[in-house]
């Protein structure tokens, strides 16, 4: 059982966010780039289905040379591929584009299933494993909260709004994982040196036949910080916390008319 | 412009408030209004769709269609496109409506923007606004000069606002239905419990409440206010709550009219995920807890001496 997990590296996300120069991007200064925490459900569901079923692991990421560091933890937490597709400073948050380049690097390689986080944290799409999953020509499921993956289909569980759905999808299929699916594991040590030695196999975009400068399919033009707020109204409560409750009620009555 | 094409969400033939909105949005933009209804048994409810703006209404009346599908309903909305030619596609951003938006996206060849809260129509090209890195720093994009421009538009933010439609209803016939990964069943959360992604009010209860029993606390609030709980990423780690309850970088990001914030401190990545909220309420016994930095309202106390007045003030409104 293949598994092939898209990854994708994104800033940490106690990061504080400004805006950079060209008022487009954030500001990279000082900021750790991490593997995106819906991506760690996915490897972690990959290495688990693939330690119980045999097969390989293979990480594929899209981005920049500062996206290795995440490649490698990925390789230190036990995956047995990594592939880097270099390029992508200009597509952050072109889902399409995105998806083109996974689809035109993963295509021709032997999976049974795809796995992707269900967002990337920061661009906050959400789409890049749909897209990917059309691309292919693979059926998906998204925000997977429950897999089983059997001989030639797999099972999965997910909430919708107000309930839970199951579903069930043959194999091969992309799925994407929301929190909850399992418990990620961290890099040990051990782990660690060995991805260092472990070989990366690098892409350039441009050989996958898609053109980074050709525009794209989201053009940003512009990003901003929310405006600052102003004081809000705090009352004291830690020595008459029901007047405290029936002042706040009433403000929120009255005044925001909230309630 | 050259019209808008609304995709309409029904559970039990019951039309989703978030498609409500997403079509009214589409109304106010002043061109042409069509949608698009997958379903089951779902007559009346296409009928009805004209009373919100809807000029043609394109359903797809299937028993195959009875629950979501990827596959299924995007057929059906590529088979709308085909008819309608709109220069924009409009979802609800459910979770019905993130999955379908790109699945249909890919099928057509473009791009998607997700998670609108502000659409700027310029000619034909919309400019939207949307929250990133979870509400930390806000967007502006458009789909680079791809149509049909896919937009989806989060849930809350636009209003839903009854208005005449020509209301014409058109069968969506030839559909040749290939289903891969099937919904095989729908279970219903108990109670009808609502979820924080929909919920007008949210009230959400952290670290600060102590044990997964006094949720219950929140809980009476939240039953109170008409709205739902919400915890913060402690809570959930903790394993007092579900994580489909959790609000922030890594759970729901949320715009409610009034969210809640009991015991809970208020780290970067919670309040990224609930800093759009209209009116912000903190109650924390921490003085300098950071949540009262982006609250329009605090109660400086012990939330257990907080929650129980204010459960019976609000009773006595």
């Amino acid at each position: 059982m293949n598994c092939i997990v898209c990854m994708t590296s994104v800033p940490d996300t106690a990061s504080v966010i400004k805006v950079g120069g060209d008022g487009k991007g954030i500001d990279g200064s000082g900021i750790k780039w991490i593997v995106s925490p819906y991506d760690e459900y996915a490897l972690e569901e990959a290495l688990q289905i693939t330690e119980a079923k045999g097969g390989e692991v293979t990480v594929v990421t899209y981005g920049p040379d500062r996206a290795e560091a995440a490649l490698r933890d990925c390789l230190a937490r036990g995956a047995h591929q990594a592939v880097h597709i270099l390029g992508g400073e200009a597509t952050l948050g072109d889902s399409f584009t995105i998806a083109k380049v996974l689809a035109a690097a993963i295509k021709d390689r032997e999976y049974d299933i795809v796995l992707c986080g269900f967002k990337g944290v920061g661009t906050d799409c959400g789409q890049v494993g749909q897209m990917l999953a059309g691309l292919l020509d693979l059926p998906h499921v998204v925000n997977v909260l429950e897999l089983e993956v059997g001989d030639g289909s797999l099972t999965a569980g997910r909430d919708v709004e107000g309930g839970k759905e199951k579903l069930e999808s043959p194999l091969p299929s992309l799925v994407t994982c929301q929190k909850g699916l399992n418990e990620p594991r961290y890099a040990a040590l051990k782990g660690i040196m060995a991805a260092k030695k472990k070989p990366v196999e690098k892409i350039e975009v441009a050989s996958l036949g898609v053109d980074e400068g050709a525009g794209g399919f989201y053009k940003v033009e512009k990003l901003e910080l929310p405006p600052a707020k102003a004081a809000g109204t705090i009352i004291q409560g830690e020595d008459d916390a029901a007047a405290a409750a029936a002042e706040l009620v009433k403000l929120l009555r009255e005044e925001a008319k909230a309630i | 412009m050259a019209g808008i094409l609304v995709f309409v969400e029904q559970r039990k033939s019951e039309i989703r408030n978030a498609s409500l909105q997403a079509l009214s949005e589409a109304k106010r933009q002043g061109g042409a209004v069509s949608a698009v209804l997958p379903g089951s048994g779902i007559g009346e409810a296409a009928a009805g769709l004209g009373a919100w703006g809807a000029d043609k209404i394109y359903v797809a009346d299937d028993p195959n269609l009875d629950l979501y599908s990827s596959d299924g309903y995007a057929e059906v909305v590529v088979k709308a496109v085909e008819q309608a030619q709109p220069s924009a596609i409009f979802f609800a951003g459910t979770a019905m409506g993130r999955d379908l938006a790109p699945t249909v996206a890919a099928r057509l060849g473009v791009g998607a923007i997700p998670d609108a809260v502000g659409l700027e129509l310029d000619g034909e090209t919309f400019s939207v606004r949307r929250p990133v890195y979870s509400g930390k720093a806000t967007t502006t994009a458009d789909t680079a000069g791809n149509t049909p421009q896919i937009i989806s538009l989060r849930p809350n933010v636009f209003a839903a606002e009854e208005s005449a439609g020509a209301g014409e209803v058109v069968a969506l016939d030839g559909l040749s239905l290939s289903i891969r990964a099937v919904v095989k069943e729908l279970l219903e959360a108990e109670g009808g419990e609502l979820d924080v992604a929909e919920a007008d009010v949210i009230v959400a209860g952290g670290r600060g409440i102590k044990g997964p029993e006094n949720f219950a606390l929140i809980k009476s609030l939240a039953d109170a206010l008409g709205g739902a709980v919400g915890a913060s990423r402690a809570a959930v780690d903790a394993g007092w709550i579900e994580h489909s309850h959790q609000v922030g970088q890594t759970g729901k990001v949320v715009s409610p009219s009034l969210y809640v914030a009991a015991g809970i401190s208020g780290a970067i990545q919670h309040l990224a995920g609930m800093s759009s909220s209209k009116v912000i309420v903190a109650i924390n016994k921490d003085p300098d807890a950071p949540i009262f930095k982006i609250a329009d309202y605090g109660i400086v106390g012990d939330l257990f001496d907080v929650i129980p007045p204010m459960v019976d003030a609000i009773k006595a409104l």
